[in-house]
C-alpha cells in the first residue's frame, strides 16, 4: 500500500520537454530517501495541459504542479513527499480572471458595506459550538471587566448613557429597566431573555441565538451581577431547534469554565442559566405571558402595573430582555457607552437587525445604524424589488406594526419616526411589497394571524378582531359599503384603546395604516368592486378578447376547471372560433393568462 | 473550572491560532461553513460532510472544517467561506456535495479559487 503517487505526464508535449527526465529524478530521489515503499511514481497519458507542461500530479492530494523543471524535482519530494507541504510555487495557477461581478468575499458585496454589525458582529465568524472562539474574539471580557472593576451601579450607568432600547418591540430603555429591578425590594431576583420571536417573518433572534448564543449568555451574567440575581432564564420556542441545541451547548460549555455556577471567575458572585421551551404562541412573547408560561402555567398576559421589575417570576422582581438586546451588552461594557452612543440617532442608539423579506432580491439579515433610511435598506442592501417590478410598501413590526407607503421611504428609521408614521419598530421583521400586492389582504393576513394567536382572555381583542376580520373580508369580497370602512376605524380605536395586552393594543395597526395610507384600494373595492392589484379572489375576472384570441384552444386545455368554451364567432383575420371564459365555473387560478401567447386574456 | 488569567490565555492562544483571518503565520486553513437554520435547510449539512470527507480521503492535515451562524445573505446558502493564511478569504454561494469536493482539489490543494462559485454582487 503506497501512501503517494506521483503522476509525471508522459504525453508527447510534456515528453518533448523532458518530463522523462523528471520521472528518473523522482525515482532516484525516492529511492536516496528511502521511500520505494511508500511512494509510486508513474508516467500517465496526456493530461490535456501541454501548454503548462511538464505536468505532474501527487495523490492523495491531488496537488497539480506545473511547468516543472528536473531541478524542482528535490523541492516536492522534500517538502511534498516526505514532510507533506505542497509547494505552493509551484502549483499551476489557474488565471483566469474573475468575472467583472463576482467577488471573492462577502463582506465586499452592496449587500454588506452599508451594514454595522454589532448584535451580529460573530455571527457567520465564529463556531457557536466552540466557547473558545467565542473567547478569541473578546468573549467574556465584558463580565470578568463587570465582576472585576465596576460595581451593580456602574453597570447600569453605562448601560443607561449607552442609550440602548429593547430590541423586543417596545423600545424600553434598558439601562431604565434594570434600574427599577436593582431598586426593587427582594433577595430574589431573576433574568430572562425573550427568545420567542413570534413575529411571521422574523429570525433576527434566532440567528443571534444559532450563531452566537454565549453572548446572549454572558450578557445575562452581566444583568445578573448588576442587578442582583443568581438565577436566569431563557425562553426559546421549541420550533427552534438548532438554536436550543446550541444554546444548551453553549450553557454546558460555560458551565465547564466557570462562567455559570457557583463562585463565577473566583470572585464570589454566582449565576447560572435554564432553558424553558415554548410551545410556539404568539401571545406568549408578551412579556407577562412569557412568565407566566416559564412558571407552567397557561400562557395569558396579566395587567400591568405591577411591572416584572416589581413583580415578575414567581412574583419577583425581574429583568427581562429580548435577545439582541442581550447581544449588545457586552460590546456596550468593553467599548464604552459613548462609542455605542455615537451610532444611531438623537433617541435611538446603536444598530438594528432586521430580517429582510418579501419582494426584494436580497432576502436575508442585515444590521443598520439606527437612523438608516428605509430606501438605503431596500434599494442598496437588498438590492430592490426583483422582476422590475414597482415598490408599494415595507411592513415593519409584524402583526403589531404598519405598512409604509413609497413617499415615505426616506424617512430615517428608528423607534420615534415609525411609530410617527403608524407602523412601530416590532423586533425587526421587514416584509416588501410590490404592485402585485393588495394591501387590504395584506391587512387582512396579519389580522387573521393576530385572531388565531388571541389568548382570548380579554374580550376586545377576542371579539373586536374578529368583528375586525369579518369587516375586512367584506372589503375583500366586495360587500362593504363606506359606512364598513367607517365602523372599521372606530373599531380598530376601541380595540386599541380597551385591550389588556399589546397583542390587542396593537392587532388593529395593519388595518389602520392601511387605510391610512392606501384608502383608495379600500374604496376601489367598496365602490367599484374592483381590487387593482387583482388578488381578491371574489373581485378578480378573467376575460379574453375575441378579436385577440386566435381561437388555439391551449387556455382551455390548461383550465383545470374546465371553464374555458369554444364560441361561434371568428373574429376577422382569424381562421379559428375564439373561446370565451364561463364566470360561473372560473377558479380564478390565472392558468390560462400565462398559457396565451397571444396576450388575449386579461384580469380585471 | 478556569480562572480570570486562563481565559486570558485561552484568548490569547485561540487569538493567534484564528487570527488568520486577518492574516497572521498560522498555516492552518479553514474551512467554515454556514450551519444556521438558513444554510442547514438549503442543503448545508452534505456539504459539511463532503468537506470532511474529501479533506481525510485527501490526507490533509492542515484544513480544519468548521461551522458558523447565520452570514446574513440566507439566499445564497448554502454559504463557505475559506481562510487561508495571508490571503484574502473566499465566500463560495450555493453550494452542493460536488461543488465541496471541487474546491477541496482546486482551491485547498492547487490554490486555485473556483471563480463559478463565487457571490456575484448583481444579485
Ligand atoms: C403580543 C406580543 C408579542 C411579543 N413578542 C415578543 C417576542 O417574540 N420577542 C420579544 O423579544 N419581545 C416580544 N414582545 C415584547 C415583550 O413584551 C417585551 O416588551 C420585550 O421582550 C422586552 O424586552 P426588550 O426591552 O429587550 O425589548 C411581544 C409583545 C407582545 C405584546
Amino acid at each position: 500500500m503506497y501512501r503517494s503517487h506521483v503522476l509525471v505526464c508522459g504525453g508527447t508535449g510534456c515528453h518533448s520537454n523532458n518530463s522523462s527526465k523528471i520521472l528518473d529524478e523522482f525515482n532516484a530521489l525516492i529511492k536516496a530517501n528511502n521511500l520505494e515503499n511508500d511512494v509510486q511514481t508513474v508516467q500517465t497519458g496526456c493530461f490535456g495541459l501541454c501548454t503548462v507542461g511538464p505536468v505532474v500530479i501527487v495523490y492523495p492530494e491531488g496537488a497539480f504542479y506545473s511547468q516543472i523543471k528536473v531541478s524542482d524535482v528535490k523541492e516536492i519530494v522534500e517538502e511534498h513527499l516526505i514532510k507533506g507541504r505542497i509547494v505552493d510555487r509551484l502549483l499551476h495557477k489557474d488565471d483566469h480572471e474573475t468575472a467583472d461581478n463576482k467577488v471573492t468575499a462577502l463582506s465586499e458585496t452592496n449587500f454588506y458595506k452599508k451594514q454595522t454589525r454589532v448584535a451580529l458582529r460573530n455571527c457567520g465568524v465564529i463556531d457557536p459550538e466552540n466557547i473558545d472562539e467565542y473567547i478569541a474574539y473578546d468573549g467574556y471580557q465584558a463580565l470578568i471587566k463587570a465582576l472585576t472593576t465596576l460595581t451593580p451601579q456602574e453597570v447600569i450607568d453605562i448601560v443607561l448613557k449607552s442609550g440602548l432600547r429593547g430590541r423586543g418591540g417596545a423600545g424600553f430603555p434598558t439601562g431604565r429597566k434594570w434600574q427599577f429591578t436593582k431598586d426593587a425590594v427582594g433577595d430574589v431576583k431573576y433574568v430572562a431573555c425573550n427568545a420567542d420571536e413570534g413575529d411571521p417573518g422574523a429570525f433576527m433572534d434566532r440567528s443571534v441565538l444559532e450563531g452566537d448564543p454565549h453572548a446572549v449568555i454572558e450578557a445575562m451574567a452581566i444583568a445578573g451581577y448588576a442587578i442582583g440575581a443568581k438565577q436566569g432564564y431563557i425562553y426559546v420556542r421549541a420550533e427552534y431547534p438548532i438554536a436550543v441545541n446550541r444554546l444548551q451547548i453553549a450553557i454546558k460549555q460555560a458551565r465547564e469554565y466557570g462562567l455559570l455556577g457557583k463562585n463565577i471567575l473566583d470572585t464570589g458572585f454566582d449565576f447560572d442559566l435554564e432553558v424553558r421551551l415554548g410551545a410556539g404562541a404568539f401571545v406568549c412573547g408578551e412579556e407577562t405571558a412569557l412568565m407566566t408560561s416559564i412558571e407552567g402555567k397557561r400562557g395569558e398576559p396579566r395587567p400591568r402595573p405591577p411591572f416584572p421589575a416589581n413583580k415578575g417570576l414567581f412574583g419577583k422582581p425581574t429583568v427581562l430582555n429580548n435577545v439582541e438586546t442581550y447581544a449588545n451588552i457586552a460590546q456596550i461594557i468593553l467599548k464604552g457607552p459613548e462609542w455605542f452612543a455615537s451610532m444611531g440617532t438623537e433617541k435611538s442608539k446603536g444598530t438594528k437587525v432586521f430580517a429582510l423579506g418579501g419582494k426584494i432580491v436580497n432576502t436575508g439579515l442585515v444590521e443598520i445604524p439606527m437612523g438608516t433610511p428605509l430606501r438605503t435598506i431596500i434599494e442598496d442592501i437588498g438590492g430592490g424589488i426583483p422582476n422590475g417590478k414597482k415598490f408599494k410598501a415595507a411592513q415593519t413590526g409584524g402583526p403589531s406594526g404598519g405598512c409604509i407607503p413609497a413617499s415615505l421611504l426616506d424617512v430615517p428609521i428608528d423607534y420615534d419616526n415609525l411609530t410617527a408614521i403608524g407602523s412601530m419598530m416590532g423586533s425587526g421583521g421587514l416584509i416588501v411589497m410590490d404592485e402585485d400586492n393588495c394591501m387590504v389582504d395584506i391587512a387582512k393576513f396579519f389580522l387573521e394571524f393576530t385572531v388565531d394567536e388571541s389568548c382570548g382572555k380579554c374580550t376586545p381583542c377576542r371579539i373586536g378582531n374578529k368583528r375586525l376580520l369579518e369587516l375586512l373580508t367584506k372589503v375583500t369580497e366586495g360587500t362593504a359599503t363606506m359606512e364598513d370602512l367607517e365602523k372599521m376605524e372606530e373599531l380598530c380605536h376601541y380595540i386599541k384603546a380597551n385591550s389588556l395586552c399589546g397583542l390587542g393594543q396593537t392587532a388593529p395597526n395593519p388595518v389602520l395604516s392601511t387605510l391610512r395610507y392606501f384608502k383608495d384600494e379600500y374604496i376601489a373595492h367598496v365602490q367599484e368592486k374592483r381590487c387593482p392589484a387583482g388578488v381578491c379572489k371574489k373581485l378578480v375576472s378573467f376575460t379574453i378578447d375575441k378579436e385577440k384570441c386566435i381561437g388555439c384552444g391551449m387556455c382551455a386545455r390548461q383550465c383545470p376547471a374546465s371553464a374555458i368554451v369554444k364560441t361561434d364567432y371568428v373574429a376577422p383575420g382569424h381562421k379559428l372560433p375564439s373561446y370565451e371564459i364561463d364566470q360561473s365555473k372560473c377558479v380564478k387560478c390565472g392558468a390560462c393568462v400565462s398559457t396565451c401567447k397571444f396576450k388575449a386574456i386579461s384580469k380585471g | 473550572m478556569k480562572s480570570i488569567a486562563d481565559i486570558k490565555a485561552i484568548r490569547e492562544r485561540m487569538q493567534s491560532q484564528i487570527i488568520m483571518r486577518d492574516n497572521s503565520d498560522s498555516d492552518e486553513i479553514r474551512v467554515v461553513v454556514g450551519m444556521a437554520t438558513c444554510g442547514i435547510s438549503a442543503g448545508a449539512r452534505p456539504v459539511y460532510n463532503a468537506f470532511i470527507d474529501e479533506i481525510a480521503k485527501r490526507n490533509l492535515a492542515n484544513v480544519k472544517v468548521t461551522r458558523t451562524g447565520c452570514l446574513g445573505m440566507c439566499k445564497l446558502e448554502p454559504i463557505v467561506e475559506i481562510y487561508v493564511p495571508n490571503k484574502e478569504k473566499v465566500t463560495y454561494c450555493h453550494l452542493d456535495a460536488e461543488k465541496a469536493v471541487n474546491i477541496v482539489v482546486n482551491h485547498l490543494v492547487n490554490g486555485n479559487v473556483c471563480t463559478e462559485y463565487l457571490v456575484n454582487n448583481e444579485e
